[in-house]
């Protein structure tokens, strides 16, 4: 062979070739072929790559729109209508982008709740989720500014509120809103670069989760037992075993996408925002989308303005610290008894204050939003440095393969190679 | 996993067969997906509803010729003299590039209805203001590559290499006509 090329393993001459000069192939067979992924993966495991799907079919979606949208306050929503009415398939296309946020948020929750279940974010994986909370944030930028686009009421409305937010900041809280605007009110200029903002952090968002899964595939993924494979025996390729699984999630994934895109497309979207944008007059009752429900719930439960806006910015930032505020080495919330009764409240919470978020400012969802936040800070800063220190774990198993096959001496043919056929 | 490889009982391998129908069913989803997104480049409704044009005939005169726009190009109306009418069918189709009678070319013989674009590369030739050259024949000129055009707006001499385009067009009363 000559020098200075890749040993290929592959046999077919135009793969080798390739493969020889940019082992792309060699690469995929080794991270997503052969790779070594924990045996006892449940259907938890299944967001991440149920993410990198959503965020392809958003890219996708968000080109095509971008094709027929005009990003100007005079023609803004008459070309969204027109996409819906007069585009080929642009109905399709519009109702997919916008279920599709809320499918991403969805599938998003759910992988991250995995991870603080399962303890993903633990050492050595911190990192990796550091860079996911990346992601979220970079995802919840890039979902408020593309819901400003359709320039509907509660486009200007939510633009007008959540651009104000960083007024709160003293000092430099003004001039923070003027930035953004690019004027004296929510205008023109405004949409203008949010339309750029919006096309540009989807990529990204693609960067940091490059970053995500370079991350990953140094440290292996975690598992719902929680302790690290020790060996062949513990572990399957990825290929077919998890290609496999992953596809079965796919599946069912798509049939919910496709239920709200087909039977409830505007379920859960807000039927003001079907009304142009008018500087004049705010609707009586503005909310957020759903997924931001939590967090407006925690910014309304201050009763200071200043405070409510750190306190909501802190509820997205304090996952940054996770992994040290929970010193605890077990993982898997199914040997802590306590942490995981304190952290199934933390996700009822959680909801509750995605209840009062959607609900006016006013009793009883004020107290009940203010207790939720109060716990769901308590979990992070309070009850779980106290459970590293208190709680008393169940017993460990001895590895992977002895917990899920049995306490018996292993089998001999446990370490699973890749299928060959018979 | 000894079992999960083992030969059907028609000989072929179960798991080519399950591959088989994973690979063709997701090939078919890919293609239905992909079909919208396609679709959706092409022109939607509303630029189809604005794709045809009326044209007033009475006030262009003899000799005179208009250009209208027509789906973002220009379409010439000439209202041809009995001496241009008479110079594109004394010359036997058999000798152009594009072969095609004068009378192939109209629907009534004075009014010549073509697409003003170049069938080379798409420049609008020449030829619709009385001071434009009209090249050799005296038709259109298209100064880009040096197209000449008859009165009837047949390609004579240069590179381009058909006729100009006749347009779908109707009239729908003596003096107008509907292009598209």
């Amino acid at each position: 062979m000559a020098i200075g090329l890749h040993e290929s393993d592959f046999k077919n001459p135009v793969v080798r070739w390739i493969d020889q000069r940019l082992p792309v192939f060699t690469m995929m067979q080794k991270e997503y072929g052969t790779f070594p992924t924990p045996r006892n993966f449940n259907y938890f495991w299944n967001f991440g790559a149920l993410a990198m799907v959503n965020l392809m079919i958003m890219i996708a979606t968000g080109v095509f729109l971008a094709m027929h949208y005009a990003p100007h306050t005079a023609h803004a929503f008459d070309s969204v209508e027109r996409i819906m009415r007069d585009v080929n398939y642009g109905w399709l296309i519009r109702y997919v982008h916008m279920n599709g946020a809320s499918m991403f948020f969805i599938v998003v929750f759910i992988h991250i709740w995995r991870g603080m279940y399962y303890g993903s974010y633990k050492a050595p994986r911190e990192l990796l989720w550091m860079l996911g909370v990346v992601i979220f944030l970079l995802m919840m930028a890039t979902a408020f500014m593309g819901y400003v686009l359709p320039w509907g009421q509660m486009s200007f409305w939510g633009a007008t509120v959540i651009t104000n937010l960083f007024s709160a900041f003293p000092l430099v809280g003004e001039w923070i809103v003027s930035l953004l605007w690019g004027g004296f009110s929510v205008d023109n200029p405004t949409l203008n670069r949010f339309f750029s903002l919006h096309y540009l952090l989807p990529f990204l968002i693609v960067g940091v989760v490059f970053l995500h899964v370079v991350a990953l595939h140094i440290t292996g993924s975690n598992n719902p037992l929680g302790i690290e494979p020790k060996g062949p025996q513990d572990t399957l390729p990825f290929h077919p075993y998890y290609t496999a699984k992953d596809s079965f999630g796919l599946v069912i994934y798509f049939i919910v996408f496709a239920g709200f895109v087909f039977f409830a497309p505007n379920y859960l979207g807000h039927p003001d925002n079907y009304i142009p944008a008018n500087p004049l007059v705010t609707p009586a009752h503005i909310v957020p989308e759903w997924y931001f429900l939590p967090f407006y719930a925690i910014l309304r439960a201050v009763p200071n303005k200043l405070g409510g806006v750190l306190l909501m910015f802190g509820s997205v930032a304090i996952l940054f610290v996770l992994p040290w505020l929970d010193s605890s080495p077990v993982r898997s919330m199914r040997f802590r008894p306590m942490a995981r009764i304190a952290f199934l409240l933390w996700t009822v919470c959680f909801f509750v204050l995605m209840y009062c978020g959607a609900k006016p400012p006013e009793e009883p969802y004020v107290i009940i939003s203010r207790i939720a936040t109060a716990y769901y800070f308590a979990y992070f800063l309070v009850i779980l440095p106290l459970l590293a220190r208190l709680e008393r774990p169940l017993p460990l198993p001895e590895s992977i393969a002895r917990a899920v096959l049995g306490g018996g001496p292993l089998p001999a043919g446990a370490a699973a190679k890749p299928m060959e056929k018979a | 996993m000894a079992d999960s490889g083992e030969a059907t009982a028609g000989g072929t391998p179960r798991r080519d067969f399950l591959n088989l129908v994973t690979t063709a069913f997701a090939a078919v989803g890919v293609g239905a997906v992909a079909w919208p997104f396609i679709a959706s480049m092409q022109p939607s409704r509303d630029v189809l509803a604005l794709a045809s044009t009326e044209v007033d005939l009475g006030p262009i005169a003899e000799g005179q010729a208009v250009t209208v726009m027509w789906r973002g190009k220009p379409v010439f109306v000439r209202h041809r003299t009995a001496a241009e009418i008479a110079a594109a069918r004394a010359v036997p189709p058999s000798q152009l590039p594009d072969p095609q009678p004068d009378q192939a070319r109209v629907q009534r013989d004075q009014w010549l209805v073509v697409l003003g674009v170049c069938t080379h590369l798409g420049c609008v030739p020449l030829g619709q203001k009385p001071t434009d050259a009209r090249g050799d024949y005296g038709g259109w000129f298209c100064p880009c590559h040096g197209s000449h055009y008859d009165t009837s707006g047949r390609i004579r001499k240069g590179p381009a290499p058909r006729n100009l385009v006749i347009p779908q067009y109707a009239f729908i009363s003596d003096t107008k006509i509907r292009i598209g």
